[in-house]
């Protein structure tokens, strides 16, 4: 949080995202603040419902047609937040781009693949035609899709799961961003192909300069992706920090529930943790800590008052009463 | 190549239909009740005068072999003579269906001209002012009878003002696009309705699949949005549905055609069956069965276009 403000990329500050339904206002994202450096991998965990695509879709303008976004966005110095539509054109997919959890249904299926690449093209950069199909059999191939020039007059339909998540980032990688929004990009595929997809991703940042917000419920896939890790839970961020110095040592009780539900190096027939009771509905907060209800370390003062994020080490946060005892188990 | 494969094994698909069709209409036309030939003869007709002109129809004959001389004529283009106006039953037809196949293409245009901008209005301002007005208004098309949305119209759009004229078919094209407004619009109305609920809904639910968000987070325009990959997936299932409401509009021709003294196939349907013309009447019911397949026919072949699954399974 407290980086130098011009070597961050991105600056998200209180960020808030409500819907409304039947009349109740629903926080979906109440007050997150973080920064994103340039080329670094930024982790969002938590559980489902926690919030987390919606603050990618908030970031780039996706979520405000459901509901209001408030806080700021600091792109470049700009905030994209008072942004239109319109004037965000030229920052979506040409600056920062998205990637979606679900690559059966997040390419367009009566569009050929190479039409979907292409249009990013035509809509970012000056390429004519020739040059833009060249581009995108070039993507295609980045992105390890054999045969890739026979391939852009086919449909969706005809690639594999794994093979559309490809698609989807060479189509989101088309005008070398310089941000990467990826929502749970490999929840949806097989073990095997997430793994690929995840250091196809790496490496793509790296040889890009890329930053990328990875969105994910696991805490292994950060371990080996990201090189920091915000947590989120009901709508807030509870810890934040780098991933060595989180995983290593959780300022925050449910990072450390996350953190014990990675099946890891634990003899067969172990019942796998997970934490217990369910996330508090979004009309149902409680008054204090939005976790006191399945802390296992739950005191007076956690019902009562809810803990801020605040700085407890160097580039450490945590949101807790008392950080200093929430990850004993794991340093232990 | 598969798109071709397609085609035949859709138009393979026709000739059950007509089969079927051919034994429903001999059917149909049979169980009907009343006895043709005395409607074909005058009131003083003697028993065996009667008896002359059943033999003259074949309705003597065992119902197999009437079914298949109806099969052998039908196939050879004869179907017989139009009891009521003495001349052959495919001459008489022939003769309108240019009349009805103009009327309903001409309420097609018109209620997707009308339906479609409004059912992307009232998708963009879903559940605004805009949304339930249009909304509203279509209701109300939809639950008035169509006979009855002709007679108003008839009467101020035509006779009071005289803006159109009470009824006909022009010669040239334009006169008849003027003759039959009234009773393109009247039927267009109806079918924009059912269009319109369906278009909105499909837009609705489109703009928030996935592959519109992610089109969106491309920093695409919202022309190029609305237009390549809001309305192409809207309009399949919208496709499909006016496919058949074109179905259910031929059918509507009998009271449109009949109140605006269009002379289409419709009206000559509505005469055939009050003079229990049986060889028009069977005439009649398979050009419209004809029609109605080439109508899914083409359908179909609009939505392989549309859709690549369809195309390319």
């Amino acid at each position: 949080m407290m980086t130098s403000q011009n070597k961050s990329l991105l600056q998200v500050r209180d960020l808030t995202t409500t819907f409304y339904r039947n009349g109740r206002a629903l926080r979906a994202v109440d007050g997150i603040s973080f920064d994103v450096h340039a080329g670094e991998v930024l982790g969002l965990v938590g559980e489902s419902g926690s919030g987390k695509s919606i603050s990618l879709r908030s970031i780039i303008g996706l979520a405000r047609d459901y509901g209001t976004v408030e806080g700021n966005v600091y792109w470049k110095g700009e905030d994209l937040l008072t942004r239109t539509d319109k004037q965000l054109q030229c920052v979506r997919g040409s600056q920062i781009s998205m990637i979606f959890q679900e690559p059966m249904t997040s390419l367009n299926p009566l569009l050929t693949v190479g039409l979907q690449i292409e249009e990013n093209l035509k809509a970012h950069t000056d390429l004519d035609r020739p040059a833009r199909k060249a581009r995108a059999i070039e993507l295609l191939d980045t992105v390890g899709i054999p045969g890739a020039s026979s391939r852009l007059r086919d449909f969706p339909h005809q690639f594999s799961g794994g093979m559309r998540q490809r698609v989807m980032i060479a189509i989101a990688l088309a005008s070398c961003p310089e941000l990467l929004l990826a929502d749970e990009p490999t929840t949806a595929l097989d073990v095997t192909i997430q793994d690929q997809i995840l250091q196809l991703l790496l490496s793509l940042a790296k040889n890009l300069n890329m930053a990328i917000v990875l969105v994910t419920h696991d805490l292994g896939v950060v371990a080996q992706t990201c090189d920091r890790v915000a947590v989120m839970y009901a709508g807030r961020l509870v810890e934040t920090g780098s991933v060595r110095d989180v995983l290593k040592r959780p300022r925050h009780p449910y990072t450390l529930g996350l953190l014990k539900s990675v099946p890891e190096s634990v003899p067969p027939r172990t019942p796998l943790y997970s934490v217990p009771g369910t996330p508090p509905a979004l009309d149902a907060l409680p008054k204090g800590c939005a976790f006191a209800p399945r802390c296992h370390m739950v005191e007076d003062i956690c019902l009562g008052n809810r803990p801020p994020l605040s700085e407890i080490g160097e580039q450490i946060s945590s949101a807790c009463h008392f950080p200093e005892v929430a990850g004993e188990e794991v340093s232990a | 190549m598969s798109s071709l494969s397609y085609l035949v094994s859709r138009l393979m698909q026709i000739i059950p239909t007509f089969l079927l069709v051919m034994v429903v209409i001999f059917l149909l036309v049979r169980m009907l009740p009343g006895d043709p030939a005395i409607a074909m003869a005058d009131a003083k007709a003697t028993e065996a005068q009667l008896e002359l002109i059943r033999q003259k129809l074949g309705l003597n004959e065992p119902l197999v072999m009437q079914f298949l001389y109806f099969v052998k004529n039908t196939l050879s283009g004869d179907m017989g003579t139009s009891i009521l106006l003495k001349a052959p039953v495919l001459e008489v037809i022939a003769e309108r269906i240019p009349v009805t196949a103009f009327l309903t293409l001409y309420a097609v245009c018109l209620s997707i001209l009308i339906a479609g901008p409004l059912a992307f209005v009232a998708a963009l301002n879903k559940n605004g002012g805009l949304d339930i007005a249009i909304r509203t208004g279509f209701q109300i098309g939809l639950s008035t009878p169509v006979f009855y949305i002709g007679l108003l119209l008839l009467t101020f759009l035509a006779a009071s003002l005289g803006l159109f004229p009470v009824g006909g078919y022009g010669a040239t094209f334009l006169q008849r696009l003027h003759h039959l407004i009234l009773p393109a619009l009247t039927v267009a109305l109806y079918t924009s309705a059912i269009i319109m609920r369906n278009l909105r809904s499909a837009v609705i639910e489109v703009l928030d699949a996935d592959y519109v968000q992610f089109a969106r987070s491309k920093g695409l325009s919202r022309s190029v949005i609305l237009g390549r990959h809001v309305l192409r997936n809207a309009m399949i299932s919208t496709v499909t549905l006016l496919g058949l409401s074109i179905g259910a509009l031929m059918s509507g021709t009998l009271v449109t055609e009949t109140v605006f003294a269009v002379p289409g196939l419709g009206r000559l349907m509505l005469e055939a069956i009050f003079a229990r013309d049986y060889p028009l009447i069977q005439g009649l019911t398979l050009t419209f069965a004809v029609m109605v397949s080439l109508v899914f026919l083409f359908t179909d072949m609009v939505q392989a276009w549309l859709d690549p699954r369809l195309r390319l399974s």
